[in-house]
């Protein structure tokens, strides 16, 4: 009887079998995956280097070939070869600034909208509209059906040079002017002729003009869209990498007719029917994730596509936002704004990185960069507290994304909440709207007297002011979809499960690592060391009577 | 010293893959439980997984042993004997008194291990297998019909289960010692040859 060849055995038969379940298992998961992981949309062929694919080259157009004076000007001859250009953007949100939720009816778009940074378009369109696709937008008198009032440029340039100011009601500067004002620093008068002749494909620099500023600068509002992404690395963004995939803002976000698609006023916040096939007829967004990567694209470790029917990709794989070095705003406490020195002179105090960290105009603020999302249920539906709703002033939301556990199209979305307080009119109980900028005498940013701010700003709603005002917390959140960091760099398991991970505010579903049964745990363990004490006893017992014996 | 040919070759086997398995699976799912950090949560959560389809394949082959061997018929209780095998481990055991129990080849496990065992199948295992293979296919719930199931309620049974598991390991282990010698039971489960009381 040989003991070690059967122990060989032994080990043998059982190093097989371990194999062979290790190789069952991952095989399985490995065909599985990869019979339903699509291939990625490839973008592999595109260069950093700027050699245009167009079958057009404008500069040979005799169209362009002028010494246009504004900008309605370029878009009448671009016009006349795009006939139907100005007809298709007048359709679309960027240029409406309006769009009815058809599940909530909720009317929204930046026109109706309040939000918790600069608050309101209404009264402010000479400085809002400088994102406006268009011209002219300064007051409620603007003619929306205006073709030559489509700003085509903004979205074509590929100069670089076009800037649309604040203040000129979306055009840019006809002639040289001092920008930042009392900056003693001049923009030169707009290029027309060359930046027509230059027109292109957008870009992300052209997304990015109006999108990287948001919230009145770079980085401030969405924390996941600043001029970083300009010319990211491969950390920041591993489909935008300039020396990767180099993809462009439009490479997901597909255009027809003008009408960019992917909204955060109503997100897609689940897709379960996998990736979209060129040619297929189907409705769905094609900006999402799944669009290209389906819903099991997890090929090595494939019991993370067991997660994807319940946490959105973005929530492991963009680890934190804000990471272009640039720091996005977190607070804005406008209750604070309006003081001034003994002077009578504005106060602007600036933090370290430069940021404002206190201004007369503005009130107080902090800001972040490496940003940790806030994480929430999210069925793609996003409630919003409009203008003239009655509204609870411990806290407002100003918008609520909706979803929990139980609603199968929910998905865990991570976040930005940016929060706030802001004017509320007690009598009217409403969220306020004020007149922030402009040459008149009402102007908060010119007078910082907020009853005669508010007072225009609700007459321009139609609204009469009570003259009575507060200011209330306000919170909003912005859902966090880019920066997508390159896959070493995604949440690891060990981040949600455990006590006080990542998810820790989501309560309403049970997570290995995290939850269990406390007094299970304490009966079990109990008994357990019980059982332990008992046979150690016992144990010592034998020992001792048997010495005796 | 009488000596007896106990556990046949693949019997032995079993049990001492069984025994490790079984303790990775405790090491790795307490850990999934969130009790320490040992191998970190995705390497535990992949060894437990992989663990615990070895154990599935272990046991079709132990089944089918089983059944073809009649060996089964170790498992059926009786509780002949069993309140002076109580006895004998209450007292009879710190005074050298005789064994209650007679070991042959045909009854190989004493009425108490044969209770215990059968606990250990028909209660122990059914729970932690069950539990199991629902939190494996967690996903396919909804598909099997089952999406009313509350994955708090399956976890809770697994770690009820792992819990009396552990209680059984803990006991049968000191148990081993109980034999002619401290070391003849577990001599017996390696060589297959036990030396009787």
């Amino acid at each position: 009887m040989s003991i070690p060849r059967i122990q060989f055995l032994a080990v043998g038969a059982l190093a097989i079998l371990f194999m062979l379940a290790g190789m069952a298992n991952a095989s399985v998961e490995k065909s599985k995956a990869a019979a339903k992981a699509p291939a990625v949309a490839a973008a592999t062929d595109k260069k950093p280097a700027k050699e245009s694919k167009s079958t057009a080259d404008h500069s040979k157009f005799k169209e362009l070939d002028k010494n246009f004076k504004t900008g309605p000007d370029v878009t009448k001859a671009c016009l006349e070869c795009h006939t139907e250009a100005a007809k298709q953007v007048h359709k679309t949100k960027h240029w409406n600034w309006e769009w009815v939720n058809p599940q909530t009816k909720q009317k929204l778009g930046k026109k109706n909208v309040i939000n918790n940074f600069c608050t309101s378009v209404e009264s402010n369109q000479t400085f809002c509209s400088a994102c406006h696709v268009g011209y002219g937008w300064s007051d409620d008198s603007f003619d929306f059906a205006k073709e030559e009032n489509v700003d085509c440029i903004v979205c074509h340039d590929t100069t670089g040079k076009y800037k649309k100011i604040p203040g000129l009601s979306g055009h840019p500067n006809y002639k040289s002017m001092e920008w930042p004002p009392h900056s003693g620093r001049f923009r030169p008068a707009v290029d027309l002729k060359k930046i027509a002749q230059n027109v292109g494909k957008t870009s992300r620099q052209t997304c990015g003009s109006c999108h990287f500023f948001g919230g009145g600068g770079n980085a401030v509002k969405h924390g996941d869209l600043d001029t970083s992404l300009i010319n990211p690395g491969h950390a920041l963004d591993v489909h935008m990498e300039t020396n990767g995939l180099n993809m462009t803002c439009g490479d997901c976000h597909l255009s027809d007719s003008h009408e960019v698609s992917g909204s955060r006023y109503a997100p897609t916040a689940s897709d379960d029917k996998g990736a979209l096939i060129r040619g297929s007829q189907d409705e769905r967004n094609p900006t999402t994730c799944v669009a290209c990567h389906g819903n099991e694209p997890h090929v090595t470790e494939a019991k993370l596509n067991h997660h994807t029917d319940k946490i959105a990709c973005q929530t492991c794989h963009i680890p934190a936002y804000a990471r272009g070095n640039l720091h996005t705003k977190m607070t804005w406490d406008w209750s604070t704004a309006g003081k001034l020195d003994e002077k009578g002179h504005r106060i602007r105090t600036k933090g370290s990185e430069g940021r404002d960290l206190y201004d007369s105009k503005k009130g107080h603020f902090t800001y972040e960069r490496y940003v940790i999302p806030e994480y929430v249920w999210f069925n793609g539906n996003v409630r919003f507290t409009l203008f003239g709703e009655k509204v609870d002033t411990d806290k407002v939301k100003i918008n609520e994304f909706l979803g929990s556990a139980d609603d199968p199209d929910a998905r865990i979305w991570p976040v930005k909440v940016f929060r706030g307080k802001q004017p509320y009119d007690v009598g009217n109980e409403t969220l306020a709207v004020f007149h922030t900028a402009g040459k008149d005498d009402a102007a908060f940013w010119g007078n910082y007297d907020w009853d005669k701010a508010l007072a225009a700003g609700m007459k321009a709603m139609d609204v009469e002011y009570s003259g009575n005002m507060k200011f209330v917390e306000t919170e909003m959140s912005w859902p966090i979809t880019h920066m997508v960091a390159p896959k070493e760099d995604a949440l690891t398991c060990a981040q949600c499960h455990k006590e006080n991970g990542r998810l820790h505010a989501i309560q309403d579903i049970y997570m290995p690592g995290r939850n269990n049964t406390p007094i299970i745990d304490k009966m079990g363990w109990t008994l357990a060391l019980l059982a332990l004490i008992g046979v150690l006893i016992h144990g010592l017992i034998r020992i001792v009577t048997s010495k005796r014996g | 010293m009488e000596r007896i040919y106990i556990f046949k070759r693949f019997e032995r086997f079993w049990h001492w893959s069984q025994a490790a398995l079984i303790l990775f699976l405790m090491l790795t799912g307490f850990e999934i439980h969130g009790t320490y950090v040992f191998f970190g949560y995705e390497d535990a959560a992949s060894y437990h997984t992989t663990a615990a389809w070895t154990l599935v394949g272990l046991w079709v082959f132990a089944v089918f042993w089983t059944i073809t061997t009649g060996e089964w018929k170790q498992y059926i209780p009786t509780m002949d004997k069993v309140d002076a095998m109580l006895k004998y481990y209450l007292t009879g055991i710190f005074t050298d008194a005789p064994h209650p129990f007679k070991q042959t080849r045909v009854t190989k496990h004493n009425p108490l291990q044969r209770l215990a065992y059968l606990f250990v199948l028909v209660i122990i295992n059914p729970i932690i297998w069950t539990t199991g293979w629902f939190y494996l296919f967690y996903n396919s719930w909804s598909s099997w019909g089952v999406g009313w199931l509350s994955l708090e309620w399956v976890a809770f049974f697994h770690v009820i289960a792992a819990f009396l598991m552990l209680i059984f390991v803990i006991a049968h282990v000191y148990l081993t010692t109980a034999g002619a010698t401290p070391l003849a039971h577990i001599k017996a489960m390696i060589t297959g040859w036990e030396e009787t009381h």
